[in-house]
């Protein structure tokens, strides 16, 4: 075999190695593989549906039929958790992409060209940077009106200028770097360069970002849905549900507990693989023996 | 025959915040199909700069004036993306530290014939087929499974060879080495000297090679040029300038190479250090260290590059006895 296919199993193995050394990310891993699971089959793996509405079931704590109770409306609270991991997943995973592709684009720029170019888009960046994440979210939504895809299009602004900001600190060392010169003086463009050589060399970091992101974009959205800015009833959501439990802490408890925890582990989950991949991808970290066992 | 690459009064100068650096300041030098032509100097004489910004390659903070004619082409009035197409096609790079001269995610094979898909429009599989055809020109073995791999399953020697073989892509007429063995031991050195020599034997590539060491100029150039605080102080044939080395300069760098019969005798050295960029001397720049010290003459009046011999110039009002003593 090639040593390239060496290579890409060697690193594979090193990432699964680490996850087994590590039972955080593995449980962290595996929450976020249920979440996937059930955020792609919700509503077909839902015990009922999400807007059965049963009078006669109001407010039933948890039980065998409903693990997680029922509503004021004697809807099933499982279900709607459940549904609700799909749109979790959605805005996050839409709202980090387009910071992602956006924030990585100006980064690009910003740093490879530097000059007025890096002053301009970098000082754009330190303006949004400058507000708190709710507030520009807010006021995004409120410009643009309550809805999910204005949610996933504000929290996407409110975490672009942390992409421009990781992606140009990267350029900057990397297009100092000889081998951008020696890219540059076999005469290839500029635009080459950026793809092929700076690019996969500041990956590593992007990847954790877009990790850590991944759990912030997921708080957001609840934050936003919590103050009726997001997803619209009755379709659920976990934030809003959070909100409409908040009347009933007292008397049932599980109507804010469910969704708030769904809301915990999620973040929990996102940030613990974030941490791990960190430790993969940045061999700077490997401790020595770890960095002996992947080389042997 | 016509001059591969010929600069012509050439100045680099940097704009800094404490005023106008001149790093290059008036030099002159060609090398033609198949000659090696060897720049030396210390850090900061400005033998790099003169070379980098012959091909376009200066920092953008650098103000470059003369005339540089690649291949019969004037290319200082050219637009950039046309000067970039020339320089990828004709000139061949190959820098110092072949640790940080490639791409660590990019596999060997991939960063070898970079320049060829740019400038040649080769496909991805001819451009492997060329990749293992150029490694194993510069004596990579199993080139074909070593194309694959990544820089850092190579070591340091290895790597320099990768780096040629990227240089040689596109064929060039031209292969520009600058210090390309600083970084690697005294072994692997001797290697890729050895190797450079050999493929400019078999394709008949004119070399320009920055370096510090006169060793490895004496074993491979054809022509050197001396270049003191930006300036060319002595040029000429590599026998000739090494026989009778005109400059006090040229002389004082001969006798400060080590030389192992001497055994434990203590190193020369040349007092003092070079001028700042920033505040060139009027006169000779050379003189504040000169062994010779002439007059008045050589502190305020520079002096002309003037013939010693065929093809031998020296820049000095006092050039050394031919005789081959140095002061």
């Amino acid at each position: 075999m090639s040593e390239r296919t060496i290579n890409r199993e060697g690193q594979l193995r090193r990432a699964l190695a680490a996850l087994r050394r590590d039972p955080l990310a593995l449980t962290g891993s595996l929450v976020l593989a249920v979440l996937v699971v059930v955020g792609v089959g919700g509503s077909w793996l839902a015990p009922s549906g999400i807007n059965e509405v049963n009078v006669d079931q109001m407010l039933q704590p948890p039980s065998w039929a409903h693990p997680f109770g029922t509503d004021e409306l004697g809807r099933d609270v499982l279900s709607r958790v459940m549904v609700a991991a799909r749109v979790s997943l959605q805005v996050g995973l839409v709202s980090v992409g387009i910071a992602l592709v956006v924030g990585v684009t100006l980064g690009l720029f910003a740093g490879y060209y530097r000059g007025w170019l890096d002053n301009v888009l970098m000082r754009c960046m330190d303006v949004l940077f400058a507000f708190p994440v709710l507030l520009l979210a807010v006021a995004i939504v409120a410009v643009l009106g309550p809805g999910l895809s204005t949610a996933m299009v504000a929290i996407g602004v409110v975490y672009t200028p942390i992409f421009a900001r990781v992606t140009r600190a990267g350029v900057l060392s990397v297009r100092e770097q000889v081998f951008v010169r020696a890219a540059v003086s076999v005469g290839a463009s500029d635009l080459r360069i950026m793809r092929r050589h700076v690019l996969p060399n500041i990956a590593a970091p992007l990847i954790v970002q877009t990790s850590l992101s991944l759990a912030f974009a997921i708080l957001s959205e609840a934050a936003l849905s919590f103050l009726g800015l997001g997803v619209q009833p009755p379709d659920p959501a976990w934030g809003r549900m959070l909100f409409d439990g908040r009347g009933f802490v007292t008397d049932a408890w599980w109507l804010g507990f469910f969704p708030g925890a769904a809301i915990f582990l999620t973040v929990l989950a996102f940030n613990l693989v974030g941490d791990a991949l960190r430790d993969v991808l940045d061999p700077r970290q490997l401790t020595v023996s770890e960095a002996r066992r992947s080389t042997a | 025959m016509k001059p591969v690459l010929a600069v012509e009064d050439l100045t680099v100068t940097i704009g800094t915040r404490r005023g106008p650096a001149h790093a290059v300041a008036g030099v002159d030098w060609a090398v033609r199909p198949g000659e090696t032509l060897a720049l030396v100097g210390e850090s900061g004489s400005g033998k790099s700069m003169s070379v980098l910004a012959a091909t376009g390659l200066a920092p953008r903070t650098a103000r470059v004036a003369g005339r540089v004619h690649l291949l019969g082409t004037e290319l200082t009035g050219l637009g950039e993306d046309r000067r970039r197409q020339l320089r990828g096609r004709h000139i061949g790079f190959v820098f110092q530290d072949p640790m940080t001269s490639l791409n660590p995610v990019l596999t060997v094979g991939r960063q070898v014939t970079e320049a060829a898909e740019e400038h040649l429009g080769l496909t991805r599989r001819a451009a492997r087929s060329r990749a293992v055809e150029l490694l194993e020109l510069v004596g990579i073995p199993s080139a074909g499974q070593r194309v694959d791999a990544y820089p850092h399953q190579f070591s340091g020697g290895m790597r320099q060879r990768v780096v040629i073989a990227m240089a040689l892509a596109c064929e060039p007429d031209l292969l520009i080495a600058d210090e390309p063995t600083t970084a690697l031991d005294v072994t692997t050195q001797a290697q890729i000297v050895e190797l450079v020599a050999d493929l400019q034997r078999r394709l008949g590539t004119a070399v320009v090679w920055i370096t510090h060491d006169l060793g490895v100029v004496a074993g491979i150039a054809d022509t050197v040029a001396v270049m003191y605080a930006g300036r060319i102080l002595e040029q000429g044939p590599v026998d000739a300038v090494f026989a009778t080395p005109s400059h006090p300069y040229t002389g004082a760098l001969l006798a400060a190479r080590p030389d192992p019969a001497a055994g434990g005798a203590e190193l020369v050295t040349i007092a003092g250090a070079p001028p700042s960029p920033l505040d060139l001397p009027a006169g000779c720049a050379f003189w504040p260290r000169c062994p010779v010290r002439g007059d008045a003459r050589c502190e305020h009046e520079l002096p002309p590059l003037v013939p010693v011999s065929a093809g031998h110039q020296v820049r000095t009002f006092y050039p050394q006895p031919s005789d081959g003593e140095r002061q």
